[in-house]
C-alpha cells in the first residue's frame, strides 16, 4: 500500500497547485489535447472500460451513464456537483480549492464526449474560496482556449460557468440541483426520466460529482488497463477517503478502492486518538449504516460494504470512540437531516421531526417505555415513501444505532440519564 | 392583471440576483424582493418561495458578522460544536439567533461546513475558520470589533 502513487491529489501541496501554470508544467491538458483527437464513442467506451463508477454516493458507471446521452444533436448540458454537504465529507473542497484544472479538463471531455456545448459549475453557497478558485480557473481556460469556441482547434465549442447554491443540502441530490440552477426551490423532481433525458431545461443532462469527472484526463492519458491496477475488479480506481472523528490524524486521505478500512484507520490516521478504543464506524457519510470494531478488515469498496449491509457513499469516514453516546450520535444525525429535507414529501418531512423529538426526549432522560417502538414504526413509515433517497438515508443512523447500541437507548429510558458519560 | 409568463433564462438569475440584492442591507428586505421580482419578470409569491429554501438568504437583519458555528456530527465528536456555541453565547451575551445590541454579530448555528477533518469549525460572513479554540475564538472576535472600528472612524473622517 505504501507504493500507491496519488493520482487525484497529486498536485495538491504543491505551490500554487490552482494556478493553470502549475497545472499545464505538471502535463494538464495533455489529455484534453488527445480526447479532441479521438471520436466521441471511443472516448464513451474508454471511460466504460475504465470501470469508472460515480464518487458522489451512488457509485453508478461513469461510462453506462454517458451512454445514457442521446447520440442525436439536440441541446444537451454537462453539469459539475459541487454541492458537497453529507456531513463528514471534504473531498471536493480539496480538489475544487487545490486543483479545479484537472475538474475543468474532465468536464470538457465529458462534454465532448456527449455532445455538449454548455456546462454549468453547481457550488455550495457556503464554500467561498471554492467559488474563487472555480472562478479565477475557468478564466484561465478561457484564456487559454481550453474553453469558448473551436477548443484548441478541434472546432469543438464548451462554456462554462460557476453557479452559487445557498444552502440546501437536497441540492447535492442531482434533479434537485437542476431545480436549483433554474432559479427554483431545489426540490428533487421524480425519477425516471433521468436526467440524461429531461435535465436541466428538460433537455439531456450529465451530472457528475467534482471527484468522478477529475478522474476523467488520467483515463484519457494512461488508459483503462491502468486505471484498473488500482482497486478492484467492481470497483476500480484511486478514492478519496475523508476521516474525522477521534483518530490521532484526521484528513483526506487517497488510496485504491478496496483499501481495507482498518489499514486507512491505523496507517494513514494514525489510530485512535487518545486511550479509549473504537465503538463504531460511519464509514461513507452519515447516511450509511455503522461498522463495529470486529468488521473493520472490510475493503473499503462498493461491494465488500454493500454486502456488509452499509454503503461506500462518499467515502466519508467518522470515527466514534467508547465513551461516546450513540443516542446523541443518532440524534446529531438526524437533526441534520430533519433540517435539511426538503418538505416536498410528508413522511421525510414530518417522519424526519417526530424522529428528532422522541431522540430529543430520549437524550434528555425523558424517553417513554415505547419509544423504540416508536421510533422503528415511524423509520417504517419513511423509507422507501419518498421522490428522493433521502427518506431511505434518514432512517440508517437511527436503525444501525438501535441495531448495534439498543442497550443503551435502554439504559437512557430505563435510568433518566446516559451512563456513556462517565466512561473513563 | 393575466397570468405572468415566466422566461427561463431570467428565472435562472433568481439565486444571483438574490445574493446580489442582499449585499445592500446584509438581508434581503420585502422592498429588495420585490425589485427583484419586477426585474426578473416573477411573480412575488415564487421569488419569496425561493428565498425561504435556502439557508444562506436572509429575510431578516443580521448582525455585521454572522458567526455560523458547525454543529454536524465530526465537529461534536471534536469536543468542539457544544463548547464553542457555549463559549461564544457567553462571550457575546447572546443566545443562538440573537444579535448583539450593537449590531456587530449574530450567532447562528449550521449543518456540516465540510471542515470535518479541521474541526471544530464557524464561518464568518464567507470566511472560515478551521481548528478553533476557544483562544483562536478570542482573537477572532477582538479582529472582528478592531476592523469594525476601524471602518466606522474612517467613514467619520
Amino acid at each position: 500500500m505504501d507504493s500507491f502513487e496519488p493520482v487525484l491529489t497529486r498536485n495538491v501541496g504543491i505551490p500554487n497547485s490552482e494556478r493553470i501554470a502549475v497545472y499545464l508544467e505538471r502535463g494538464g491538458y495533455t489529455a484534453l489535447r488527445q480526447a479532441l483527437h479521438m471520436p466521441p464513442q471511443e472516448l464513451i467506451a474508454l471511460v466504460r472500460a475504465s470501470g469508472l463508477r460515480g464518487r458522489g454516493g451512488a457509485g453508478f458507471p461513469a461510462g453506462v451513464k454517458w451512454g445514457f446521452m442521446p447520440r442525436e444533436p439536440v441541446t444537451k448540458y454537462v453539469c459539475v456537483n459541487t454541492d458537497e454537504g453529507e456531513p463528514g465529507t471534504f473531498k471536493d473542497r480539496l480538489l475544487v480549492e487545490h486543483d479545479p484544472h484537472s475538474i475543468i479538463e474532465g468536464t470538457i471531455i465529458a462534454a465532448y464526449a456527449v455532445g455538449a456545448h454548455r456546462a454549468f459549475v453547481y457550488i455550495r453557497g457556503e464554500f467561498f474560496l471554492g467559488v474563487k478558485r472555480w472562478i479565477k480557473a475557468i478564466d484561465e481556460a478561457y484564456a487559454h482556449g481550453f474553453l469558448g469556441k473551436n477548443i484548441l482547434g478541434s472546432g469543438f465549442d464548451l462554456d462554462l460557468s460557476v453557479h452559487r447554491g445557498a444552502g440546501a443540502y437536497i441540492c447535492g441530490e442531482e434533479t434537485a440541483l437542476l431545480n436549483s440552477l433554474e432559479g427554483r426551490r431545489g426540490e428533487p423532481r421524480l425519477k425516471p426520466p433521468y436526467p440524461t433525458q429531461t435535465g436541466f431545461w428538460n433537455q439531456p443532462t450529465l451530472v457528475h460529482n467534482v471527484e468522478t469527472l477529475a478522474n476523467v484526463p488520467h483515463i484519457v492519458n494512461r488508459g483503462a488497463a491502468w486505471y484498473r491496477t488500482m482497486g478492484t475488479e467492481q470497483s476500480p480506481g484511486p478514492k478519496l477517503f475523508c476521516v474525522s472523528g477521534h483518530v490521532r490524524r484526521p484528513g483526506n486521505y487517497e488510496l485504491p478502492l478496496g483499501t481495507p478500512l482498518r489499514t486507512i484507520l491505523d496507517q494513514y490516521a494514525g489510530g485512535m486518538r487518545g486511550d479509549r478504543p473504537l465503538k463504531a464506524v460511519i464509514p461513507g457519510g452519515a447516511s450509511t449504516p455503522m461498522l463495529m470494531p470486529d468488521q473493520i478488515d472490510i475493503p473499503m469498496d462498493f461491494e465488500s460494504l454493500a454486502a456488509a449491509g452499509t454503503m461506500l457513499g462518499t467515502g466519508a469516514i467518522m470515527v466514534i470512540e467508547e465513551g461516546t453516546c450513540m443516542v446523541e450520535v443518532a440524534r446529531r444525525l438526524i437533526d441534520f437531516f430533519a433540517h435539511e429535507s426538503c418538505g416536498q414529501c410528508t413522511p421525510c418531512r414530518i417522519g424526519s421531526l417526530r424522529l428528532l423529538e422522541t431522540l430529543t426526549r430520549i437524550v434528555r432522560g425523558q424517553g417513554q417505555p415505547g419509544d423504540l417502538d416508536r421510533l422503528e414504526a415511524l423509520c417504517q413509515g419513511i423509507a422507501g415513501h419518498t421522490l428522493c433517497p433521502m427518506g431511505d438515508a434518514v432512517v440508517n443512523p437511527v436503525l444501525s444505532s438501535l441495531r448495534h447500541f439498543r442497550h443503551e437507548y435502554q439504559d437512557h429510558i430505563r435510568y433518566r440519564q446516559c451512563k456513556e458519560r462517565g466512561y473513563g | 392583471m393575466g397570468r405572468q409568463v415566466i422566461d427561463p433564462a431570467r428565472q435562472a438569475r433568481l439565486l444571483t440576483a438574490l445574493y446580489i440584492a442582499q449585499e445592500q442591507k446584509g438581508y434581503l428586505t420585502p422592498e429588495a424582493l420585490e425589485r427583484v421580482a419586477r426585474r426578473l419578470g416573477l411573480p412575488l409569491a415564487s421569488v419569496y418561495g425561493t428565498t425561504s429554501f435556502y439557508t444562506l438568504f436572509h429575510t431578516r437583519p443580521v448582525g455585521r458578522y454572522l458567526l455560523q458555528v458547525c454543529r454536524g456530527l465530526s465537529c461534536y465528536l471534536a469536543d468542539g460544536a457544544e463548547r464553542l456555541v457555549d463559549y461564544l453565547q457567553r462571550k457575546l451575551g447572546i443566545q443562538v439567533g440573537e444579535t448583539t445590541a450593537d449590531g456587530l454579530f449574530t450567532l447562528e448555528t449550521v449543518q456540516c461546513l465540510a471542515s470535518c477533518g479541521t474541526a471544530p469549525a464557524m464561518r464568518v460572513n464567507d470566511e472560515l475558520y478551521e481548528n478553533l479554540t476557544t483562544a483562536k475564538v478570542d482573537l477572532l472576535i477582538d479582529e472582528l470589533i478592531e476592523r469594525a472600528e476601524q471602518w466606522t472612524a474612517l467613514n467619520r473622517s
